[in-house]
């Protein structure tokens, strides 16, 4: 346990010392603003355009208009700009040569993995906690539903696991960062993409696909429905690339 | 302390490590010798737990690395060629963070990290970035981290490389230090420092080993002759000292060097090495009527033993 937290304290300093983690975490900030601005503005514009036909004032819903649509191109931010963070993870101290002696110390690879993984989410977190400001100015000036912004961080959480496992997973493969941010984007958009990709024919593949897809799992949540079909799929996912990370380890002790 | 049986190593068609066996006694030092590319490196990443041999076995401390890795790396201090460091720590937030993974005690991490920063000479700068340090005191961090929590064994490997000569000797006289009380493993190709520094050294090449054993009995072993220069001077009749010479039993050949002013002439003799034969040739000049200026035996450093020993290796392939 000790080392498993030596690791996270140890990569959270790489983190937030190093200069990538600032240009993310400010151009981040910056497009979370814009959309929540954006996203706001048509907002006010429908309930504008509402009050002057009572009819449209009745389907109007804000959870509807205007926090899922924010929430789903919350999302699309996550695909872009967790592979810019995981990048660095294995990458670079497989670089630096940090690794080697790493793996040489008594630990297990998968303490290692484990805590270069929390270190990422916590990471990526404490960039969610700096969000919360937005919610937070709806609270101020209307009356959001609590449940439904719980659950849409529970799935942003949930959406960030998994593409910081996929970025880890990417990272333990190279030595190099943009090769590794490439792979982790073409995972994360794999997953994304993946019920686009469905045959709508019932099939195999279908359900295959169907499950596969993160966007699935991830739009009953922001909708409020928290199910438990959806966080085994974010569970599985994310432990499923972090085994893979591990074999990827492994396999590096046979072929050198 | 370490066992190792028929290790062997492939990288794809690549023979890195060819059927290598060898054992070492606790508090043994012992030493790597070889060509870049010899498996030095490979044997070194097998025991510290970070390659997995192809075929063979391996046990440090009496764990074997196949199925006791992570308890084998208790007890292992390891020291990489290239001396990897976190750039944005300073040294003391380096070692702490090795001393947790290490799992050193807390309460008496400060201690234990005190004393090996004193007996790196890291003291001055165990408050500096370590990206800022400077070679020499890069390399005293590595050894620093190897020796947190205090392990029985320690592998090194080029532990001298790219450091100027006078960090060369610090850094030796460190391990010298360090010998006796832990098991070391020196890997280098420079030869003096290992045969100052080591007990035993192993040569390796192309993978597999060529010699094992003290550097004292590598050069007996392999040098059947020595040879004797000698200066004299004062005597009239060379070639009548010369025939003399050559009549002693044990040696072989006479040659003079080169007559330098005031007659001083200078010889090689090529003689069998046992006994030793210097008595005997001093004796004779000064019976002879020469005077004997200076004698000199030519001792084979085990630069030219290494050679010799790669050489004929490659010749028999």
């Amino acid at each position: 346990m000790k080392a498993f937290w030596a690791i996270v304290n140890r990569d959270l300093r790489g983190y937030f010392l190093s200069p990538i983690f600032y240009a993310v975490a400010t151009v981040f900030l910056l497009l979370t603003g814009l959309l929540f601005y954006s996203n706001l503005v048509v907002y006010t514009q429908i309930s504008f355009s509402s009050m002057q036909n009572p009819y449209f004032s009745e389907t109007l819903n804000l959870a509807a208009d205007f926090i899922r649509p924010l929430a789903a191109n919350f999302a699309v931010i996550f695909l872009f700009f967790i592979p810019a963070i995981t990048m660095r993870s294995f990458s670079e101290e497989k670089r630096a040569g940090t690794l080697e002696l790493m793996l040489t110390y008594p630990v297990s690879d998968f303490q290692v993995i484990l805590g270069k993984f929390a270190a990422v989410l916590i990471t990526m977190s404490f960039l969610l906690i700096l969000t919360l400001i937005y919610p937070g100015l709806l609270f101020a000036w209307s009356t959001p539903e609590p449940a439904l912004i719980a659950s849409t961080y529970l799935g942003f959480l949930m959406m960030v696991s998994i593409f910081t496992a996929a970025g880890i997973l990417a990272s333990s493969a190279t030595e190099n960062q943009i090769i590794a941010a490439l792979v982790a984007f073409g995972l994360n958009l794999v997953l994304w993409m993946a019920g686009w990709l469905s045959p709508q024919d019932g099939g195999l593949l279908h359900q295959i696909l169907d499950h596969l897809s993160i966007i699935n799992h991830f739009e009953p949540l922001i909708k409020g429905v928290v199910a438990l079909t959806d966080l085994v799929y974010f569970f599985s996912m994310t432990i499923f690339f972090l085994f893979l990370t591990g074999q990827v380890l492994e396999s590096k002790k046979w072929r050198g | 302390m370490i066992e190792v049986q028929n290790l062997t190593k492939r990288f794809g068609d690549t023979v890195a490590l060819d059927n290598l066996s060898f054992q070492m006694k606790p508090g043994e030092i012992l030493g790597f010798l070889g060509p870049n590319g010899a498996g030095k490196t490979t044997t070194i990443r097998i025991l510290t737990g970070y390659l997995t041999p192809t075929d063979g076995n391996a046990w440090v401390a009496g764990y074997n690395l196949r199925e006791k890795s992570r308890e084998a790396r208790d007890h292992i201090g390891y020291l990489p060629e290239s001396v990897p460091v976190y750039r944005e720590m300073m040294v003391t937030e380096y070692l702490e963070f090795v001393a947790d993974l290490k799992k050193v005690p807390r309460a008496s991490r400060k201690n234990h990290l005190d004393d090996i920063m004193n007996q790196c000479g890291l003291g001055e700068v165990r408050n500096k970035l370590s990206g800022h340090l400077s070679k020499g005191y890069r390399q005293r961090l590595g050894l620093a981290q190897a020796m947190v929590g205090n392990p029985d064994i320690l592998i090194l490997d080029e532990p001298t490389s790219g450091l100027d000569p006078q960090q060369i000797i610090e850094i030796r006289e460190l391990i010298r230090d360090l010998g006796g009380r832990r098991t070391i493993i020196l890997s280098s190709h420079i030869l003096p420092e290992v045969s100052q520094l080591c007990e035993r050294v192993i040569i390796l090449n192309r993978g597999r080993l060529v010699a094992v054993d003290t550097p004292e009995n590598l050069d007996r072993g392999l040098s059947s002759t020595d040879s004797i220069l000698l200066e004299i001077s004062g005597g009239s009749e060379p070639d009548g000292l010369i025939g003399m010479l050559k009549n002693i039993h044990q040696i072989r050949t006479v040659q003079p060097v080169s007559h330098l002013e005031n007659g001083v002439l200078r010889l090689q003799i090529i003689a069998d090495g046992q006994p030793d034969i210097r008595p005997v040739v001093a004796r004779s000049i000064v019976e002879a009527g020469w005077n004997l200026l200076e004698l000199h035996r030519q001792t084979r450093s085990l630069e030219d033993i290494f050679i010799q020993l790669v050489t004929r290796e490659e010749s028999v392939q």
